[in-house]
C-alpha cells in the first residue's frame, strides 16, 4: 500500500507542479467553466420568463449547478489529455518503469484531478456569489450538492484514464471529450426537463446525468429531489469507470 | 496562368489535402458545430415562446452558429499545422526555393477558405433536412457560403499571424479558448434585443462576433437585411484585412531571419 501511495503521491505532484507553472495547460480548466457560467447565466437569464420556468433559486443558481457538474466531468477529461501527452512525450514508459506499483500512477492522476477542480470550482463559486446567485439550500445540502461534483470528477477522470491508457495518443481527445460532452448536453442544460420537447426530452428522460443536474438544482434550491438515485448512478460510474481505467492501465503495460 | 497562380493553387492544394489526410481534422470541425446546434436547438426551443423573439423555429436561429464556430474550429486545426511546418522546417526550406512569400501565404489562406466551403454545404445541407427554408432564398444560400468563406479568411489570417510570428503549435493551440470566448459572449443564443444582463448586452454589442453571427441569421430568418450584412461583410472584410495584413508582415519578418 505504501508503494502505490508513493507512486501516486509523485504522480499528483508533478501533474500539479507542471499544471500551475505551464499557464497554456491551466486556463483552460479555469477559463471554459466560467466561459458556459457566463454565456448561460448572464447571457439567457430571461429564459427564467418562459412560462413554466419555476426554479426557486434563480437562473445564475440554475446554471451554477450544471457548470459544476460540467467542470467536475471536463476536469477529468483534461486529465486524459495530459496522460495522452505524457505518452506521446515518452514520460510514461519511464513512469511505468520506475513505479514499483503502476496502480498508484491511476492514484495519482485521480488525486490531482481532484486538487484542480477543487480550485475551479473554488473560483467558480466565488464568481456565482459575486453574481448575487440564491441559495436556498443550507450547509448539508451544499455539501451534498459539492459530494456530487466530487464524484462525477472521478468518473470523469477514470473514463478518461482509460481511453488514454488504450489509445495512447494526443489525437484520442475527441474520444475523451465528445461522449461527455453529449452526456452533459442531452441533459436539461437551459430549462428544466418539464419544458424540453420532442427528442431531446427523450433523450434527457434516459440520460443519467439528468438524474445528477435534477439531484444538484434541487440541493441548490432547498427542494432535494432524486437524491439517492443520483449518488447510487455516480457510484456506479465510478465503480465500472474504475474497472476501465485499470484494464486500460494494463493494456498498456502490455503494450510496453 | 501566371506563375504566382501556379504557386498558389499548389499550396492551397497541399493544405487541403494534409486536412483531408486527418480525419480528426475534418470530422471533428464538422460534427461538433452539429451537435452543439442540435444540442441547443432542442434545449433552448422554449425561448421560441418569449415576446418578441423573431422567429418560431429555433433551430433556424442557431444555425448561423455552426458557420462560424465551423469557420474558427478549421481555422484553429489548419493554423497549428501550418505553425508545425515552422516548426520542422519545412517553410524554411521552401523560402529556398522560387515561391514568392506572398503567394505562400496565399495559398494557405486558400486552402483554408475552401475547407470552410465545404463546411458551410454540410451546414446548410443539415438546415435543408431538418426543416429550415431559406428566407433570402437560392442567392442568400450562395451569398451564405461567401460570407462563410470570408469569415474562415478572417480567422484564418489572425491564426497564421498567430503560427507565424510564435511558430508554436502550443500558441495556436492556445487561441482556440479565446476564440471561444467571442463566440459565447455573443449574441448566439438569444437576439440581442432579448439579453437581460445589461453587461452582457453591451459585450456581446462590442462583439465583432455578434455581426458575424446575426449576418448569417439574417439570410436564414429575415431574408435580405441590408444592415445585418453590410455590418457582417464589413467585419469579417475589416478582419481579413487585418490578420493578412499582420501575417505577411510576420511572415517577411520570419523569412528574414530564415
Amino acid at each position: 500500500m505504501k508503494e502505490v501511495l508513493d507512486v501516486a503521491r509523485g504522480v499528483a505532484w508533478r501533474v500539479l507542479h507542471r499544471m500551475y507553472t505551464s499557464p497554456s495547460i491551466f486556463l483552460p480548466t479555469i477559463i471554459f467553466p466560467l466561459f458556459f457560467f457566463t454565456a448561460f447565466a448572464g447571457g439567457l437569464s430571461r429564459v427564467r420568463h418562459i412560462p413554466g420556468f419555476d426554479f426557486r433559486s434563480g437562473y445564475t443558481a440554475f446554471q451554477f449547478v450544471f457548470v459544476l457538474l460540467q467542470s467536475a466531468a471536463f476536469s477529468g477529461v483534461f486529465t486524459g489529455f495530459g496522460i495522452a501527452r505524457d505518452f506521446e512525450s515518452g514520460f510514461m514508459r519511464r513512469l511505468m518503469l520506475a513505479a514499483p506499483n503502476r496502480s498508484g500512477i491511476v492514484l495519482g492522476y485521480l488525486l490531482s484531478t481532484i486538487a484542480r477542480w477543487l480550485v475551479t470550482i473554488t473560483v467558480v463559486t466565488v464568481v456565482a456569489l459575486v453574481a448575487r446567485m440564491q441559495i436556498g439550500g443550507n450547509g448539508v445540502d451544499l455539501f451534498g450538492l459539492y459530494a456530487l461534483g466530487l464524484l462525477l470528477n472521478l468518473a470523469g477522470t477514470l473514463w478518461a484514464t482509460g481511453v488514454a491508457m488504450r489509445l495512447r495518443s494526443q489525437q484520442a481527445g475527441p474520444v475523451m471529450q465528445m461522449p461527455v460532452f453529449l452526456l452533459l448536453f442531452f441533459a436539461p442544460v437551459y430549462v428544466p426537463l418539464d419544458l424540453l420537447q420532442g427528442w431531446i426530452h427523450a433523450v434527457a428522460t434516459v440520460n443519467p446525468l439528468t438524474e445528477l443536474l435534477e439531484a444538484g438544482r434541487g440541493f441548490i434550491s432547498g427542494e432535494r429531489t432524486r437524491t439517492a438515485a443520483a449518488f447510487a448512478i455516480s457510484a456506479g460510474l465510478i465503480a465500472g469507470f474504475a474497472l476501465w481505467a485499470v484494464r486500460g492501465l494494463r493494456k498498456a503495460e502490455a503494450a510496453g | 496562368m501566371s506563375l504566382a497562380a501556379v504557386q498558389a493553387l499548389t499550396l492551397a492544394r497541399r493544405s487541403i489535402i494534409r486536412t483531408a489526410r486527418q480525419p480528426a481534422l475534418v470530422v471533428f470541425p464538422l460534427i461538433f458545430p452539429a451537435l452543439l446546434l442540435a444540442v441547443n436547438a432542442g434545449g433552448l426551443k422554449a425561448e421560441t415562446r418569449l415576446p418578441g423573439f423573431p422567429t418560431n423555429s429555433f433551430l433556424a436561429f442557431a444555425l448561423a452558429v455552426p458557420f462560424v464556430q465551423g469557420a474558427l474550429l478549421s481555422t484553429v486545426n489548419a493554423n497549428v499545422e501550418f505553425a508545425r511546418d515552422i516548426q520542422t522546417g519545412f517553410l524554411n526550406r521552401l523560402a529556398l526555393t522560387p515561391v514568392r512569400s506572398l503567394v505562400l501565404l496565399v495559398g494557405q489562406l486558400g486552402g483554408l477558405m475552401t475547407i470552410a466551403v465545404v463546411q458551410g454545404v454540410f451546414y446548410l445541407a443539415i438546415g435543408l433536412i431538418f426543416g429550415v427554408r431559406l428566407k433570402s432564398g437560392f442567392a442568400g444560400g450562395l451569398l451564405l457560403l461567401a460570407l462563410e468563406a470570408m469569415i474562415a479568411l478572417a480567422f484564418a489570417g489572425m491564426g497564421s499571424w498567430a503560427a507565424l510570428r510564435t511558430g508554436s503549435t502550443d500558441a495556436v493551440q492556445s487561441l482556440f479558448p479565446v476564440f471561444f470566448v467571442f463566440l459565447f459572449i455573443s449574441s448566439m443564443n438569444i437576439p440581442r434585443s432579448l439579453i437581460e444582463t445589461n453587461w452582457f448586452r453591451w459585450a456581446a454589442t462590442a462583439n465583432p462576433v455578434s455581426y458575424l453571427i446575426e449576418a448569417v441569421r439574417s439570410l436564414v430568418i429575415t431574408g435580405w437585411d441590408g444592415e445585418a450584412l453590410g455590418l457582417g461583410f464589413a467585419v469579417a472584410g475589416g478582419v481579413s484585412v487585418l490578420g493578412f495584413a499582420l501575417a505577411a508582415h510576420a511572415l517577411l519578418h520570419r523569412l528574414e531571419r530564415a
